[in-house]
């Protein structure tokens, strides 16, 4: 049996991994995946610490999760979608006109 | 049951009707509901005044609605039908039907012709609610409901500049008046601690004590209010302006109904007002003052309506001086009679108006008697009444407040003297109006003098009634002096005012004073005639020799310039100068531009933060988040 605090390691190396990848990529499309990774990096350590209390409560947070990270790449996809139609870039830098 | 809100409620159904549906449904509508919605309301006055009469203590009260209820104060809608009201409402009602049906010929064709009759029915609704609100509180809802009514009627040309000045005039005006009553009612309301006219015409003499600083405190107040509505000095000059509304609405409002709103106050709390002597000197004095001062302007008046205006400001001021010497049943009798015949000679000064095509100076009139036979037959006899010719209307009751203004223990002879100076001053304006419109040669330009013709007979039928009521309105109130009949006034309000000791004088005296009255207005008449009975010619020659006091009068003594300069002008120099330059731009513009000028530049410096770049934003989140763990833990 695998250690939790391996795993817990594992799931903050994760959520480092996503929150560089969101500040320092320019491409939004990685940028958006690091957002998923970070999602995925929090539901490791809800099903380690579900399975270290022997309960099931966390595993049920898991679903709930997963199914708004879903809604949310599609809605997120598809403001990626239009934003690429108009501009015809992935670059963020050049997504700043929403400003004062 | 005796159904006293159906009285106001014909009218503001009327009101309603006019102005929300007037407009759709033509001129055709309007006419019916106009005048019919005032003779329903007539016919119930009728009712309420023979109820009134057979009534346990000559009272009818009714209660509505609690409006507010707070402690031990209650004040309701409750209206309350005695003697006073009950004559005030067969006036309103009954005058105001022929000045409404009068207005059905007047108004014809004017564009705004709904719109005139949905106010001439509002404002009978706020007159009605005036005199039959058993407290303060309701009395003022109609007073200043008349005010505004005033206000919208004087304006009813309101495209016309003068017009929209003089109606702004006769609001301000009333506004000075509405300052004394509301603060007269709140003193009231410490001194009694209720504001119902029962209530405090009944404690008024235990309560208060007898010239005492607060009850002179409180009448001098109200008497303000009076002033300003009922057109008394000093605030009387909005009144001949307010002639600058169509000629019916002259005679409704600012002849027959509003204006007596001041003495209807002062009769209905005559408890009170006799507890300050003081106040009713001042009474006496102001109104004998008006009606001299009045009276003389309207000496040398050229525009025929406002010879009628100062005419009614010179009557007002009788019916004070009656009030003011204790003669409240005399000053209410001369408030009806002065109703019937000034309401007549102001509509037949329409019918003459309409009839030389919207002209109203006596300059270009004369010879019109052939003409326009009705209006002067009935202009005429108004004329008698006004001037005191025995057995006419204004005869009895003028009769009667200059021989209480002798006789009365408030009053004096020197009261009596201008009294009866005014009264001759009074027939000789009054005939030298007849004989310029009527006599004489004609005036009137050639063009339209081919088109003069006698009004429809919806102006001349009013005409004749008021003509009728002018004539024998008197024999209402015959003085005891005649023992003809029964003087039914004084039977009438038989202890509803309150009493004051009774005065001196004999009866001999009383013959000698009328009959020295009656032959100064003869006299009055006899100079009108030769002055005038051909034109301005005669006069003009007397005009030359008193100058000086000739402009003074043509001018009205200048007292609007008086006002302008000692009040106005000082009152402008002061908001300009004072409030708005110095107090108004740097002090409270400064505050607010401070104000402005600090959110924005704390707005500047913290602007380059939002710069549009998610990824800073993120960064900063982040940042954020350790700062919050780091002090968390």
């Amino acid at each position: 049996m695998i250690p939790i605090e391996h795993i817990l390691l594992l799931s903050a190396a994760l959520f480092t991994i996503g929150v560089l990848g969101v500040m320092l990529r320019r491409n939004v499309i990685v940028i958006f995946m690091s957002i998923e990774l970070m999602l995925n990096a929090v539901n490791l350590s809800f099903v380690t610490f579900s399975r270290g209390m022997d309960s099931m409560t966390g595993v049920i947070f898991i679903f709930f999760i997963i199914v708004v990270a879903a809604a949310e790449a599609v809605v997120g996809l598809s403001i990626i979608l239009s934003i690429f139609r108009t501009r015809k870039t992935l670059n963020i830098d050049e997504f700043n006109i929403l400003k004062w | 049951m005796s159904q006293i809100w159906l009285v106001p409620a014909f009218p503001l159904l009327g009101f309603l009707l006019n102005g929300f549906l007037g407009k759709r449904f033509g001129t055709r509508f309007v006419t019916f509901v106009g005048p019919l919605a005032i003779a329903l309301s007539f016919a119930q006055s009728l009712v309420l005044f023979f109820q009134m009469l057979k009534a346990e203590g000559n009272v009818l009260h009714e209660h509505l609605y609690t409006w507010i209820s707070s402690g031990n104060f209650e004040a309701g809608i409750n209206f309350q039908v005695d003697q006073l009201s009950a004559l005030y409402l067969l006036v309103i009602t009954g005058v105001g039907f022929l000045i409404h049906v009068y207005s059905v010929g007047y108004m014809k064709g004017e564009s705004g012709y709904y719109r005139f009759f949905a106010y001439l029915n509002l404002f009978v609704f706020f007159m009605l609610i005036l005199v039959l609100g058993d407290s303060f509180l309701l009395m003022f809802v109609g007073w200043e409901g008349v005010g505004l009514c005033s206000y919208l009627l004087i304006g009813y040309y309101f495209e016309k500049d003068s017009a929209a000045e003089a109606a702004k005039k006769a609001f301000l005006f009333n506004r000075i008046g509405d300052f004394g009553v509301l603060s007269a009612v709140m003193l009231i309301f410490l001194a009694f601690g209720s504001i119902e006219f029962a209530t405090i015409n009944a404690e008024a003499a235990t309560q208060l004590e007898y010239g005492g600083a607060l009850v002179t405190a409180i009448t001098l107040l109200l008497f303000l209010g009076a002033t300003g509505k009922s057109a008394q000095i000093p605030l009387y000059v909005w009144l001949p302006d307010a002639m600058e509304g169509p000629t019916p609405v002259s005679a409704l409002i600012h002849a027959a109904t509003m204006v007596t709103a001041g003495l209807y106050m002062v009769a209905r709390l005559s408890h009170l007002f006799v507890l300050a002597p003081f106040t009713m000197n001042v009474i006496a004095v102001v109104g004998t003052a008006t009606a001299l001062l009045a009276a003389t302007i309207a000496v040398t008046q050229t525009d025929i309506k406002r010879v009628l205006a100062y005419s009614t400001v010179s009557q007002l001021g009788y019916m004070f001086l009656a009030m003011g010497v204790g003669a409240f049943g005399a000053g209410v009798f001369h408030v009806m009679t002065h109703a019937f015949f000034k309401a007549l000679l102001f509509l037949g000064s329409g019918s003459v108006i309409l009839a030389v095509h919207h002209e109203q100076d006596m300059r270009k009139m004369g010879a019109l008697k052939n003409k326009l036979p009705i209006t002067y037959m009935t202009m005429l006899l108004g004329t008698f009444a006004i001037s005191g010719i025995p057995f006419f209307s204004g005869f009895f009751s003028k009769d009667e407040i200059l021989w209480k203004a002798y006789s009365s223990p408030l009053g004096s002879p020197w009261l009596w003297g201008v009294g009866f100076l005014t009264a001759g001053l009074t027939a000789f304006y009054m005939f030298r109006m007849i004989y310029l419109t009527f006599h004489g040669e004609s005036r009137v330009d050639s063009h339209t003098a081919e088109h003069v013709r006698e009004s429809p007979l919806s102006m001349t039928i009013p005409l004749m009634i008021l003509a009728a009521l002018a004539v024998t309105g008197g024999f209402f109130g015959v003085p005891h002096v005649f023992h003809v009949i029964p003087n039914g006034m004084e039977n009438y309000f038989q202890g509803f005012f309150a009493e004051i000791p009774s005065g001196h004088g004999s009866v001999s005296m009383e013959w000698t004073l009328m009959a020295f009255s009656v032959a100064f207005a003869l006299l009055a008449w006899f100079f009108a005639s030769r002055l005038y009975h051909s034109g301005f010619d005669l006069a003009a020659g007397l005009r030359s020799k008193w100058e000086t006091l000739y402009q003074l009068s043509l001018n009205k003594w200048y007292v609007d310039e008086l006002y302008n300069t000692l009040i106005i002008q000082p009152g402008r120099l002061f908001s300009t100068h004072v409030l708005w330059r110095l107090f108004d731009q740097n002090v409270i513009d400064r505050a607010v531009n401070t104000t402005a000028d600090v959110a924005r530049m704390v707005g500047n410096s913290i602007r380059p933060l939002q710069n549009g770049l998610t990824q800073n934003y993120a960064l900063i989140f982040t940042l954020g988040t350790f700062l919050i763990i780091w002090f968390v833990t």
